[in-house]
């Protein structure tokens, strides 16, 4: 199993310098103003796009088509946004200085709090039709997609092997073959395994952003998740069985179709010439590769590919030696001027946001206060997540034929969108009258705990078996063998998952910090609540500092605590 | 030391068999009724092929796996489980990353629950008398390959256990820095400084089973036999050029040579007879080409004594040794009593230009090696001229452990594609004649 880096890490750099407030000013401001742009192209809208949902299960096969649809839609657009993004990062140098905080910064911002401002935005582009409604649900699940692949894709272009590099000069390929032929290869491991990550985690996006309320006007898509927010409305608990029993099969689906085929198929572009132990080929890949009409098939769309990878498309001349340029002094004065401009015209645009809005220093303090809150539940799920996963995942791991079985069934239950699950919670607190505060938070790491458990899996299995000799020839057991052998070996991979599981859990706090079942609403305090109620009573200045304040929660938790953990763990204890 | 030898042994294998269990076939063996005594006060070599198992009865030794019949005694007691009184040296080091020198060390003292004091004074002694003084806060990751090893030594020398287990410690480690760790461990070990009562070393290397040990068992591959034992009658410390010296390593070569020559010819299993299930050794195509030029070459003109073959190449025993064989499967050169020499077909080999080459190679594949002629009969026959290279492998696996069929099948893949017999498809794993001019 690949160990991806999580990118959220991989910048060295753990101070925020003079780039990423640049990058936070401008990812703010952008927010700001796409808010100011929506409540008055909002008006004229009407219910005319919504459609209506029956809850009878037979059109579910019919939404579940629906949804995944999306889902792949958002998915080709995060690749084509990450073929463009991270080789213009990757090759400017000026471009990197600013796109590459940017991109560290989006990742941190809560993609829920925006749904509403989107879904108006693209309203608004294509006024009383449900292709906005639908361009907003793809644009959602693509805000969830593309930052870790487009900083994979990133990753992968500026650790490009040398020799190969030489080589790719010494051949005179253009630098469209060299793409090609060379860079996309090079990338395709660490892609494919980010683009699964975030196909895993936008079928939760996916499913909280078909139905849309926003002040007193609701829209719904159809689609599995308005399925499931209709039948919540309508207190019809069967409905939803039927909708989680669809969604597993879709989930199947997905995972042995595509999931499966596609890490096996990019493991021949790792660029290593010994032959590793290799796992089995999945079904469907076998069925493709030895099936003699979808081969041909399969060798035609290859062959597209490969055709486009040896058009030249020379536009500069490749043919020049390459130099060891110095920058020029010009372009620079030009670059930091722009960049100069776009900085003033952001801080502008917050004061300006912030005094019109009359966003006083009470509501910072109350959003603040409230974001301790959800932190406080991020990091007590978190705790307690690890003491139940950790220990199951090492007694999993070090016994290779189960952990291969359970890690697979891991990574399933992780793609399964976990708020389909939330109806069912709702239903027993509401049942048993427990506290909201309490036991609302479960939801927030309902879904993603399980990457807890399979870092841990993969780590255990990992763990080498010299090293378990050697500590069971000195008689290490007990608490001394956690302490001293298995925890070190296993915790780069526990950080990983547990990176994973706290940004999931920031997010997932807007859908799960508030629920409804029917007439009943159960709401706990914290940002999450704060946003989502925002949301519903139409206070766009509350949302955007609900997430404002959130993306900044998020980024310090990421800056002061995972990523000198994560360097940490790479710099001590890994072999 | 000899009053010890006379005394109860320390260690004590009887009648031990390992196998390895497979459903379909009968359990395939990789150990063979061993038996083994040590007594105090000696270094055993285990001296064998990788693959014969040599490191496996070190586990078994050790108390790390339990053998499926026959037992283990400690001074006349059964062990179940690891053994108290051993500590091991591993290949790879072993070292935790995440522990310094010094942790690594104290980690079998932690275990036994010794105190903190007493454990960081025998930790630094242990250190000390390895000759790493000063590296106690260093991490693994900072130090040198022979650095770790000392390390290594360290940690198991540290529990003062009675019986000290070294699975193949230099092999890993450069010829200069294992030449360096060798003679140091013997010194200490002449000047009675080592904790330890007796040593187990296992290892492929010859010269270094002779050059270390006073007494030698020499194992034979598949499964793992203890073929013969030999009595090193050298005092410390050892003259690697010593006349006596080098005509023990001879021996020794010879004795192995013997008896890796003799299974083709004399174990008579039903698929054996047949010839298909003869594990092949991976060696490839070029460094089979390379030997048979250098061995037509002076000085050695068509015959060469292999401990020379081996020091003038730079190769170890277990390198050369399947190469040998191969050539002698294949009827390239003949392999007897430790020396190996061309036959008349390894000369028309060498003297061939390339496209002639391959055409010597196939016939020798087809004639002398069925499993490659088996592989083609079956593409031959088959209307798509496809075979699925699964099912090669399942029957090599009715009569070997996986990895020996494993390596069979890789290597009867290599050297068919050499001879252009037939083309393989890594990614469907199947067998094809695509490609092959199949007029010849």
């Amino acid at each position: 199993m690949p160990q991806p880096v999580p990118s959220s890490l991989s910048v060295q750099r753990r101070m925020p310098n003079l780039w990423d407030v640049v990058a936070i000013l401008c990812v703010f401001a952008a927010i700001m103003a796409v808010v100011k742009v929506t409540p008055a192209t909002l008006q004229p809208i009407d219910a005319a796009g919504a459609t209506d949902i029956s809850l009878d299960p037979s059109n579910l096969p019919a939404y579940a088509l629906r949804t995944t649809l999306r889902m792949f839609a958002a998915l080709f657009a995060s690749l084509v946004f990450t073929f463009i993004f991270a080789p213009l990062a990757a090759k400017s140098r000026r471009a990197g200085l600013v796109m590459v905080p940017i991109l560290d910064i989006l990742q941190s911002v809560p993609i829920l709090g925006f749904l509403t401002f989107t879904t108006a935005f693209f309203m608004s582009l294509f006024p009383g039709k449900v292709a906005g409604l639908e361009l907003a649900a793809i644009f959602a699940v693509f805000t969830s997609q593309a930052w870790n692949m487009t900083f994979s894709f990133y990753q992968s272009l500026t650790t490009l092997p040398n020799d190969l590099v030489e080589a790719t000069r010494a051949f005179r390929l253009s630098g469209w073959q060299r793409f090609w032929r060379l860079e996309v290869p090079f990338a395709m491991p660490g892609l494919v395994w980010n683009m699964m990550l975030s196909m895993s985690g936008g079928w939760f996006f996916v499913v909280a952003s078909e139905a849309i309320t926003l002040g007193d006007k609701s829209w719904t898509l159809p689609g599995i998740g308005s399925y499931v927010a209709v039948a919540l409305d309508k207190k019809d608990m069967g409905a939803i069985w039927w909708a989680i029993f669809t969604m597993f099969l879709v989930i199947l689906a997905y995972d042995q179709l595509l999931f499966r085929p596609l890490v096996a198929w990019s493991a021949k572009f790792r660029v290593e010439l010994t032959a590793g132990a290799t796992a089995e080929d999945p079904w469907v890949l076998k069925l493709l590769r030895r099936t003699r009409a979808l081969r041909v098939v399969g060798d035609a769309v290859g062959a597209a590919f490969g055709a486009i990878g040896r058009m030249r498309l020379d536009f500069s001349s490749a043919r020049r030696p390459t130099r060891i340029s110095q920058p020029s002094r010009l372009g620079d004065a030009v670059f930091f001027t722009i960049t100069l401009i776009a900085v003033g015209a952001a801080v502008w645009e917050i004061i300006d946001y912030v005094v019109s809005h009359n966003v006083g220093f009470a509501e910072l303090g109350l959003t603040v206060g409230l974001g301790l809150i959800t932190m406080l539940r991020v990091v007590v799920l978190i705790v307690l997540a690890s003491l139940v996963w950790v220990p199951i995942g090492v007694w999993i791991g070090l016994r290779p034929s189960l952990a291969r079985s359970i890690g697979i069934v891991a990574q399933f239950v992780a793609a399964f969108p976990a708020n389909l699950f939330f109806p069912v919670f709702v239903i027993l607190i509401v049942r048993y009258h427990g506290s909201p505060d309490i036991w609302l938070t479960p939801l927030m790491i309902l879904g993603t705990q399980w990457y807890i458990l399979f870092n841990v899996i993969a780590g255990a299995s990992a763990f080498p078996g010299d090293l378990l000799e050697a500590s069971r020839n000195f008689r290490v057991g007990g608490f001394l063998w956690w302490r001293r052998v298995i925890l070190p070996g296993i915790f780069p991979y526990f950080v990983t998952g547990a990176i994973t599981a706290s940004g999931g859990s920031w997010n997932a706090a807007i859908v799960a910090e508030v629920a409804s079942w029917g007439d009943t609403k159960l709401q706990a305090h914290g940002l999450g609540a704060y946003i989502a109620q925002a949301t519903d009573e139409g206070n766009f200045a509350h949302v955007v500092l609900g997430v404002v304040v959130m993306s900044c929660f998020v980024l310090a938790f990421n800056r002061v605590l995972w990523r000198p953990v994560y360097a940490f763990a790479t710099r001590r204890l890994t072999l | 030391m000899d009053g010890h030898i006379a005394a109860a042994p320390l260690v004590e294998v009887r009648g031990c068999r390992q196998s390895y269990h497979k459903d379909s076939a009968t359990d395939l063996l990789v150990l063979d009724d061993v038996n083994l005594k040590i007594a105090s006060g000696e270094i055993v070599g285990l001296l064998g092929r990788s693959g014969s198992g040599k490191s496996t009865l070190l586990r078994i030794v050790s108390g790390l796996l339990t053998p499926t019949s026959g037992e283990v005694l400690w001074r006349g007691t059964p062990v179940h489980g690891p053994a108290p009184g051993v500590a091991m040296v591993f290949q790879s080091f072993a070292l935790f990353p995440w522990l310094t020198v010094q942790e690594n060390v104290e980690l079998g003292l932690e275990a036994q629950g010794v105190a903190r004091k007493e454990r960081e004074d025998r930790a630094e002694a242990a250190i000390d008398l390895i000759g790493l003084g000063g590296y106690e806060s260093a991490y693994p990751k900072e130090l040198s390959g022979g650095m770790r090893q000392r390390v290594g030594l360290a940690r198991a020398l540290v529990v003062h256990p009675d019986l000290l287990l070294m699975d193949e410690p230099f092999s890993a480690l450069d010829v200069l820095t294992a030449e360096t760790l060798r003679t140091d461990l013997i010194d200490l070990w002449m000047e009675q400084k080592l904790p330890v009562k007796s040593v187990l070393l296992v290892t492929h290397n010859i010269e270094e089973a002779v050059l270390m040990c006073d007494r030698i068992l020499v194992f034979s591959s598949n499964p793992g036999r203890v073929a013969s034992e030999l009595v090193v009658p050298f005092p410390h410390p050892r003259n690697r050029l010593a006349p006596d010296f080098r005509q023990m390593v001879d021996d020794i070569y010879a004795l192995m040579t013997r008896r890796a020559a003799k299974p083709a010819a004399s174990v008579p299993t039903p698929a054996a007879e047949a010839g298909f299930a003869t594990p092949l050794a991976p060696v490839s195509t070029n460094l089979l080409a390379g030997l048979l030029e250098a061995l037509a070459q002076p000085p050695y003109d068509g015959r060469a004594d292999l401990p020379a073959l081996a020091a003038s190449l730079q190769l170890e025993a277990d390198e050369l040794l399947p190469m040998g064989e191969a050539l002698q499967l294949l009827r390239f050169a003949d392999l007897a009593d430790g020396d190996l020499h061309l036959t008349d077909a390894g000369k028309q080999f060498v003297h061939a230009d390339t496209d002639e080459r391959k055409v010597i190679f196939a016939t020798a594949l087809r004639t002398h090696v069925p499993l490659v002629a088996a592989i083609r009969r079956t593409l031959d026959e088959r209307w798509n001229h496809r075979a699925s290279a699964v099912r090669f492998r399942d029957e090599l696996e009715d009569h070997m452990s996986p990895d020996y069929a494993e390596d069979t099948l890789r290597t009867a893949i290599a050297w068919g594609r050499y001879a252009e017999l037939y083309s393989y498809d890594e990614e469907a794993a199947q067998f094809s004649l695509e490609d092959i001019d199949t007029a010849s």
